[in-house]
């Protein structure tokens, strides 16, 4: 709606100038290595993949019912990793209390954790048995071990750090100006954080519930020791590849390709519609 | 000159000798042992010893199951030889050409039920694992303890939903010896490698499934005589009597 504003121009030019500048060349010849280290590995699936059989494999209702489930739970894990996520994102980078670095390391600890040891630190805090599992089964009879919710708890568990640590970024690097201004035109809180904090931060809020939602796509560790591998409840995507793997890797490279359409698809289509609009640019 | 004899060969005709429990002195370097999930702690056992009878050899295993280990063999992974947990996945690699020469049966093994010490639950029977309270967890499909299991709930003719089918047996062991879990299909060598951790409930002959266990030298084994000398030790007696005292059964 906006399309004229000064700003919007500004950044048009500013493209410009960045579209015409040349790398050195052998800064050049790196990023063309790094970019085919990215690529061939996609080509050689491509290569692999075969083809005759994609139509058979698609129609699988064992397949249908891994993909809507992968669907279903990492779009959940995405909306949970929001709700929770921007408000600690929030916290972090404009609260200042003590041990703000450690809450910080914490909070992003299950990014680097490896994925198994995940899961069993989930079975020993959310397990039956665990610390605080055992009261959920003792008082409400509810259980996450093995079931759909437990695999959306994984896939949170470590996708929504991608959004916290995106959103925090932003929230540091924009203008608080424009916050306190509007405090001082007699907005609350609320009303400063919904209609001026989180229209600013807009990119980096979308760009981290596309990174958290990616990443929710591609759970397996912490999923399948967590909430195990049953069809249609706790069998994701990445889970049966996994196991397609182990008696035909042709249906497993097929599983993998649907996977990374998905995810592609939607991280170019994002990127050009919401990230700043520099697909003229980078293309 | 002494892989090509491997490959052509049956058997033992390339430095091989009269005492199967120490190679001959051509043998040595490093035999990598591609072993399914199950031996792990038996193989391992089985390992120190054949080192000690022959220490110009070193000894080096990957665990897996079955089915991953023979894919990864078919990707070109560096396997002298090939323990599998059943008669298909060695079929599966004899299939695609990566078997040298004819597997042999080394161990038998048997199904059981794991379950929480002392049974808390007083599972006695696989019927008993049909109660839909039960929190029960087997192997998938695709790998052989899974098949195995699958085989016992049909010979049992109950009708019984597990709660997970995980990738290999030592993720059963693992759910019950957690508690997450109340009751898995396993076999009988981890129930009793899992120790104080859990019990075990037989499950009779006429439902249950002989799980034999063939090795074999691979099509692309770098040290095929030292993987010979391996499987030598292993059907010899002391490699039978360690995989006695891990709770396998001679074939």
């Amino acid at each position: 709606m906006t399309a004229r504003s000064p700003s919007a121009r500004r950044m048009r030019t500013r493209s410009e100038r960045v579209g015409r500048e040349r790398l050195p060349l052998p800064a050049l010849v790196l990023a063309v290595i790094a970019v085919a280290f990215f690529a061939l590995p996609f080509i050689g699936l491509l290569w692999r993949a075969p083809w005759s059989t994609v139509h058979e494999v698609l129609g699988r209702e064992s397949v249908r019912t891994a993909l809507r489930l992968s669907l279903q739970t990492s779009l959940s894990a995405a909306a949970v990793a929001v709700v929770f996520g921007v408000p600690l994102a929030w916290m972090l980078a404009r609260i200042d209390f003590p041990g703000r670095g450690f809450v910080r390391a914490l909070c992003t600890l299950s990014m680097v954790l490896p994925p198994v040891v995940g899961g069993v630190a989930l079975f020993a805090s959310f397990g039956r048995r665990g610390l605080f599992g055992r009261y959920l089964d003792q008082w409400f009879d509810f259980r996450l071990p093995f079931t759909t919710t437990g695999v959306i708890v994984a896939q949170v568990f470590v996708s929504m750090p991608f959004l916290v640590l995106t959103v925090e970024a932003a929230l540091r690097q924009m203008d608080r100006r424009h916050d306190d201004a509007a405090r001082t035109l007699g907005a609350s809180r609320w009303y400063v954080f919904s209609r001026v904090t989180l229209p600013t931060i807009r990119p980096a809020l979308i760009a981290g519930i596309v990174l958290a939602w990616a990443r929710a796509l591609g759970e397996f560790g912490a999923t399948i020791t967590f909430a195990g591998n049953f069809p249609g409840e706790t069998q994701t995507m990445p889970l049966a590849t996994y196991l397609a793997l182990e008696t035909d890797p042709d249906e497993a490279i097929i599983l993998a390709l649907i996977l990374i359409t998905i995810s592609f698809a939607v991280l170019v289509g994002l990127r050009d519609r919401w990230l700043g609009g520099s697909g003229s640019v980078t293309t | 000159m002494c892989s090509f004899a491997v490959l052509v060969l049956v058997s033992g005709a390339c430095g091989s000798e009269s005492d199967p429990e120490t190679a001959s002195s051509a043998t040595g370097g490093e035999v990598v042992v591609f072993a399914a999930a199950s031996l792990t702690d038996a193989f391992g056992e089985v390992g120190e010893a054949f080192m000690t009878a022959n220490p110009d050899v070193e000894v080096t295993f990957s665990f897996a199951a079955s089915s991953s280990l023979v894919a990864q063999i078919l990707e070109g992974a560096p396997a002298d030889v090939y323990a599998s947990a059943d008669r298909d996945n060695m079929a599966a690699l004899a299939d695609a050409g990566a078997g040298a020469g004819e597997p042999v049966v080394f161990a038998n093994n048997l199904s059981e039920i794991i379950v929480a010490p002392g049974n808390p639950l007083g599972i006695t029977d696989v019927g008993d694992l049909a109660d839909p309270e039960l929190v029960l967890v087997v192997c998938a499909p695709q790998v052989p303890c899974g098949t195995y299991a699958t085989d016992i709930f049909d010979r049992a003719g109950a009708d019984i939903t597990p709660d997970s089918f995980e990738t290999n047996v030592k993720a059963v062991v693992t759910k019950v010896t957690l508690g997450e879990a109340d009751a898995g299909i396993v076999y009988a060598t981890d129930v009793r490698a899992a120790g104080p951790a859990a019990a075990g409930v037989e499950i009779p002959d006429d439902l249950n499934v002989i799980a034999e266990y063939p090795m074999v030298t691979t099509n692309g084994a770098s040290n095929p005589a030292g993987a010979q000398a391996f499987i030598d030790f292993t059907v010899g007696l002391t490699g039978q009597a360690i995989l006695a005292e891990y709770g396998f059964t001679a074939p």
